[in-house]
This record gives structure tokens, sequence and C-alpha cells, in this order.
């Protein structure tokens, strides 16, 4: 396998989308956010939330530009490593992906720098107006990039001419029957992701006594979009399994890691998928809740992955226990929430320690349950690239030999760990600094930027010690 | 194909070779920026070097996504062999551009290590222009092909061509930068940049002729497309007016004008890519496929332009505004606060 150049493209391919997923996760939520501080800051004037607002730009600045970089490498990788995929499918999906740059990254990039350096230079109005344009922007980016990857799970709207795809209908093209649930599934865990990190910060702002203020304000709003969205998610994510069972069945078979096909089919909680003998050991399984969660439906006969040959399953382990780790996730963030519900009723939602102490451990979960998720459901898809049409094994550059890709695999890996671990290192510091009284950051040296390599910390008052 | 639909190849070529230059021109400025930063005297000028482009940075690098990506959705066969053929320069060029992208935060954010970010600003940008540049070369000279796939090897890209366009590039782009911080700063630093910018230019003048000469030898398409009567005489403006223009941009540099050093550079860029069209007119996979060859679908090209030749007025103005906001010399108190 570590000969072969289609292996160790996918592992480059999943070691770069996999670094890079973790970004947009945190970044199209904290361009929201930023955007509500702002524009609750230009409606009220209240001064937490400018100091608020400017805390979480300064992190969103460091995340966004490791995004940028992540980011560009993933277009190339079509080309440099796909180069088979990309001839066959561009005339459908090419101009997917060139929507997002043209109608999204330009609208980001653009407004991010009024939003980073422009604070001074233009009217307040037009500082919110830019800090909305960079969050739409990550959402329109989002809305294209998951169109791309739903027509690639589930095609529609094309016909196959000696053997490549040709567009038919770009409306069925652009809303794939998998799209919808993908993207309001994509979106809002992404939403909730950064919402956990945000409420994290805020626990640990709270708790270390020095912006007791701030880490309310965000600590609160936080748990009020908690308490919509985490409910919501696990609806949304019930419907996209009824459409994975739909158009991708043999998907969620090895989610279920479920053999024979069958009615009233049990739910295995847990076990170990045996994809030689076809067959789980140790599992751990409620009988009929298999047919009534997946089909809403006790009498509902699921296919077993035995109904296809052996080349067209999927692995069968990783997206079982990915998804199990996903839904478990899940399910600590809901008990969260129903807790916070609890402690607000009973007026105790900043004393409690123990539930601070709690949402901050809780901070690097939703990350965790996004590439769960989105390993669950690219491994779900193999041995295809484009669902049931296009074997992953077609679409590699058949130019390559392994050395070529050993290379720059080991490139991407050397890069990815050192940016990555300084980004996050980096980001650490400014949560540890805090939200600093405006007066005393807004010295005009170097850019604005620190002026010391070192600055004092300040003290409960806000001011520097002596 | 169908004669009654309309062509909309060449309104692709069009765009196509736009947004390329919009990016060669924008990041080439600003990697060029990059590696002048590794020249420059002292901190505070290092700062007000990479303020100049702070702000803009990534929005210039975004042209090089709409660049590879109007290459996939207009002329996809192309894509699919030029970039498998050009696997090594592309990879480098791409770490290179995360340890310069990321510099930008980095540098100001991660105290201990701000040596180790700013020689990751300064490589990073000078290695991510001579990949760029050897990714040059390696079109100029084509590329094997059988059927619809790259044939050749990955290290085929590499030979005395391509380092020289690599080299020609990196000087290029000092010129373009040289040329952006003589507009953007004042008193010592700008004379520092003209000073840097002369030696620029003079690489840019030794690697032009070179290159020049040298090109038509590469393939004897390019040599017939040149040398071949009447286009030799229909051609000779290029090199003339590149000769003059190499003549502004000295006096520029000499003298205290503050716009036409960059602004002439930007032409010199504009003949020079001109000059590289001439030669491979009408291909797109050199030598090999024309325009017409590799271009998508019609109805691909369609779909996408409808919202292109609406959008690309609207990312113009915006852009444009935001280099508006950032107007004027740089200053040292613009920032996050």
């Amino acid at each position: 396998m570590l000969s072969d150049p289609l292996f160790l493209s996918r592992l480059q391919f999943a070691w770069v989308i996999a670094w890079h997923i973790l970004l947009p996760a945190f970044t199209v939520g904290l361009a929201s956010y930023i955007a509500v501080l702002e524009g609750i800051y230009f409606a009220t004037g209240r001064d937490v939330y400018f100091r608020s607002s400017m805390f979480w730009i300064k992190i969103f600045s460091v995340s966004f530009g490791m995004g940028v970089v992540s980011g560009i490498v993933m277009p190339f990788q079509f080309g440099t490593n796909w180069s088979r995929f990309s001839d066959v499918t561009a005339n459908v999906l090419s101009p997917l992906f060139a929507y997002e740059a043209i109608m999204a990254f330009f609208l980001e990039s653009a407004f991010l720098g009024v939003l980073l350096f422009g604070r001074k230079l233009v009217p307040q109005w037009a500082h919110f107006f830019a800090a909305l344009m960079v969050a739409f922007g990550t959402l329109l980016s989002s809305f294209w990039i998951l169109s791309a990857n739903s027509w690639m799970q589930t095609p529609a709207g094309y016909e196959l001419v000696d053997g490549r795809f040709f567009p038919k209908d770009w409306f069925q093209i652009v809303f794939n029957p998998s799209f919808p649930y993908r993207l309001t599934h994509t979106i809002v865990a992404f939403y909730v992701t950064t919402a956990f990190v945000v409420a994290a910060v805020a626990a640990y702002l709270i708790r270390g006594g020095r912006f007791v203020e701030e880490g309310r304000v965000m600590f609160s709003m936080t748990l009020w979009l908690l308490s919509v969205l985490v409910p919501l998610q696990i609806l949304l994510g019930d419907l996209h399994g009824l459409n994975t069972l739909e158009h991708q069945p043999a998907k969620l078979a090895a989610i279920e890691s479920h053999w024979e096909t069958a009615s009233r089919v049990p739910l295995n909680l847990l076990a170990i998928p045996d994809e030689i003998n076809e067959t789980n050991h140790y599992s751990v399984a409620i009988p009929v809740l298999g047919s009534l969660i997946l089909a809403h439906d006790p009498n509902a006969t699921i296919k077993g992955l035995k109904d296809w040959p052996p080349r067209d399953r999927p692995p069968v382990a990783i997206p079982f226990f990915a998804f199990r780790i996903m839904v478990g996730i899940g399910v600590i963030m809901l008990g969260l929430v129903v807790a916070s519900w609890w402690l607000r009723f009973k007026g105790r939602l900043f004393e409690t320690r123990w539930f601070l102490r709690a949402c901050q451990f809780v901070a690097p979960l939703g990350f965790v349950a996004v590439l769960a998720g989105w390993i669950t459901t690219e491994v779900g898809r193999q041995p295809w690239t484009v669902y049931g049409l296009l074997h992953t094994a077609d679409s590699v550059s058949p130019s390559l030999t392994s050395m070529d890709v050993w290379i720059s695999l080991a490139g991407y890996i050397l890069a990815y760990l050192i940016m990555f671990p300084s980004g996050i290192l980096i980001m650490g510091r400014l949560v540890r600094r805090g939200p600093i009284d405006s007066a005393v950051s807004d010295s005009p040296i170097e850019g604005g930027r620190p002026d010391l390599l070192v600055r004092p910390l300040p003290t409960a008052s806000g001011r520097p010690r002596p | 194909m169908n004669s009654l639909v309309l062509d909309t190849v060449p309104i692709w070529t069009l765009i196509l070779g736009v947004g390329v230059f919009f990016y060669v021109l924008l990041d080439g400025f600003d990697l060029g920026v990059g590696m002048l930063f590794g020249l420059a005297p002292d901190t505070p000028s290092r700062n007000l070097v990479m303020n100049s482009i702070a702000p803009i940075w990534d929005g210039n690098e975004t042209w090089l996504v709409l660049g590879g990506l109007a290459l996939l959705a207009a002329f996809p066969l192309a894509f699919a062999i030029i970039i498998p053929a050009v696997y090594f320069p592309i990879l480098v060029m791409l770490l290179a551009l995360i340890f310069r992208g990321v510099a930008f935060e980095f540098r100001y954010r991660d105290a201990e290590h701000k040596t180790f970010w700013d020689y990751g600003f300064v490589y990073g940008s000078a290695i991510a222009t001579f990949a760029q540049g050897m990714v040059l070369g390696a079109f100029i000279q084509g590329f094997e092909v059988e059927g619809r796939v790259f044939a050749g090897r990955s290290f085929d890209f590499l030979t005395p061509f391509s380092v020289l366009t690599g080299i020609a590039l990196v000087f290029g782009y000092g010129l373009l930068g040289a040329g952006w911080l003589v507009l953007k700063t004042e008193g010592d630093l700008q004379a520092w940049a003209r000073r840097h910018g002369r030696w620029c230019f003079i690489g840019v003048i030794v690697a032009i002729g070179v290159v020049s000469l040298w090109t038509p030898f590469v393939h004897e398409d390019i040599a017939q497309r040149w040398f071949s009567w009447p286009n030799l005489l229909l051609l000779s403006p290029v090199p003339i007016i590149t000769a003059l223009l190499a003549w502004a941009e000295w006096r520029s540099l000499n003298n205290d004008s503050e716009i036409a050093p960059f602004a002439a550079a930007v032409a010199l860029f504009v003949v020079s890519y001109v000059g590289i069209a001439i030669s491979l007119w009408p291909n797109i996979v050199p030598h090999r496929f024309s325009l017409w060859q590799a271009a998508s679908s019609e109805s691909t090209q369609a779909f996408l332009l409808v919202g292109t030749l609406f959008l690309l007025p609207i990312i113009l103005m915006y852009s444009g505004w935001s280099y508006w906001v950032f107007r004027g010399k740089v200053r040292a108190d613009i920032g996050y606060h």
C-alpha cells in the first residue's frame, strides 16, 4: 500500500483536507459572531461588545490566515494528484468551484483587510458592513464547496458521454439530492463548534476573574444560541440519515456495520466489524431500533453490505466508529445545553464552577465531531469519487510515481506540523491575554500590533502592573 | 460543434488571460515586497515594508485561486495535463506560500519565534516566485502528452531553461515590489527601495534578453512564429516597445518620480506577457492542444460566464475600494485597534 501512488494520494488528500476543514469549522462561525458583536456595538455603543469583538477579531485573523493558505492548497490537489478526476468531472463540477472563488473568496479577502486594519480609516457603518461581508463570504463559500461535495455523493443533472460527465440541468446539479441536508448539517456543525469554543473561552475568562463582564456576555449569548442549534443539529442529522438511506444505502450499511438485508433490524450500539468474515464481533445491539431510527418505521427493510460485491463496498470500521464518535459528542453537547437551561433557571449560570469547567473541557469536541462526521461521509463514499459512477482508482493522476507522492506528502506533513501547532499556540496566547482594555492596547506602534514582545498582564482593574 | 451557439472560448481566453495577469501583477508586487523585506536595514523599516501589503495580500493571492479554477472550468483538459506535469514546482510554491502567508500574523503574535517567521516570509516569497517562474518555463517548453493525459515524468519540468525563467521572475517580482515600495514609502526607505529597484532592473533586463533569445530555440513553432515573414515585421513593435519601457523604468528609478517606477514595471510585465502569448497562441497546452480543443462544454462555459460577467466588475469595484481605503503612504499606526 505504501508504494501505491493511489493510496498515498488519498492519504495526502485526507491530510490536507482534515487540517483545512478545522479552520472553516471555526472561521465560518466566528465571522458571523464577530458580525453580530459589531452589529450590537454599532446599535448600542456598549463598550463590552467592542472589547469582545476586538478580542475575537485578533483570534479570527490568525485562524483565517491559516485557512487561506491551507485552502489555496486544495484546488491544486485536483490537478496534481487527481487529474483524471478533473478531466472526467470538470464540465459539471468546475463551475461550482469557480463560483466559490468569484462569489466568496474575493468578498472575504477584500473586506477582511478593512475589518482588520480599517477601523480608523472608514466610518463605523462601513466597518460593520465589512464584518457582515466577511461573514456572508464564508457562508457563500460553504454553499458552493458543499454543493460540489454533495454532487460527488449524490450526482444528478448530468449525462455521461464517452466516460466523461456533461451538464444537463444546472439546477439539479447544484441542488443535488444530498445538498440541502449536507449544507444545513455542516453549517450548523460549524456554528456549534465555534459556539462551544466561545463558551469555553468565556468560561475561562469568568473563572480567571479578570474579564468577567466580557466573559458573561459571551457565555450567555452562546449558550442561548446553542440551546437552539444543538437540538436543531440532532434533527438535521436524522434527516440527513434518511437521505443517505435513500441515495447511498451502502454507506449507511457501513455506518451501521449491517451485513444482511433484513426488516426489523437491530441497532448496533457497539461492535467490532470484521470485513473479512463479513460479520461483527462483540456487538451490543438493541432489537428493531435500527429500522426505527434509520427509516422511522420498525418494519422497514434495510439493505446489508452483502448486497454489494466486495469491490463496491466502502470500508466498514472507519465510518462505523467515526459515526459513533460524532453522535457521542452530540449527546455530550446536548447534556451541557440542558444543564445550562437548569442553571439559568436557577440563576447560577455564571457561578457554577463545575459547569464552567465542563464547558472549558468541551471546547475541542466540536472539532472532533466535525472531523468524525467528515470522515464518516467521505470514507463512506468510497470506493467512489463520484458515487456509483467513478472509482477512486480511476481518478488519480496517471503520471505519478510513489516517490513523487511520498515527497509531496512529507512536505505537507512537515509544513502543517509547523504551521498548525504554532497557530494554535498563538491563539492560546491571545486567549490568555484576554480582551485587554482598549485604552491600553490602543498603542500606535508597529501598526497597532503589540509593541513589546511580552506585554505585562493587566490586573483586575484592567491596568498593567507597575 | 453547434455553430448557432455563441462561441464563448474567446471571452474565456480573455478572462483567464486577464485573471492570470492580475495575479502576476498583484501577487507579483507583494511577493517582491516579501523578498525585499529580507534586505531591509532594520526592524522599523521591515515593519513598514510588511504593513504596505498586510491589508491586501490576501485579496491578491485570491487571483491565484481564480486563475487555477478558471483554467479548470474553461479549459479542463489543459488543467488535467499541465498541473500534474508541474507537480513539484506547484508543491514547492504551495508550501512556500503557506509559510509566507501565515508570517503576516505569526510574526507579530509568536514572540519567541519572530526571526523564524521573518525568514519564512522572505524565503517563502522568494521560493514561491522561483517556483512560479519554473512553471512558466516548463509551460513554454511544453509537455509530453498521450491521449488526454500527461505522459512524461514528474521531473521533466527541470531544465536549464526553466531554471532561467525561475531566476528571471525573481528579478521581475523584485522590480515590481521595489516600485510598490517607492509608491508607498518616503524618505530613506524610499531611497533604499529605489536602490534595490535598480539592481532588480538590471537583473530583469538581462533576463528578458536571455529568455527572449532562448525561447525561439525551445520549440520550432515559436521560432516560426517570430521569424517568418511577415511576422517579423508585424511583431517588431514588441521588442521596440520593450526597449522604450526599459529606458523609462531606468530613468524613473534614478529621478524622483514616485508612480513611474511601478507603472513602468507593470508595463514591462504587460509586454513580456503579450510576448509569451504571441509565442504560444492559439494553444493552451503548448504545441499540443488549442484553446478550442481543451475547452469545457458549451453549457459549462455559458453557466459560469453569466455569473462571472456579472460579478467580475463588482469584484473589481470592492477590491478597488479596499485599495482606496489604504491609499497613500504606508503608516505605522494602522492596525487592529
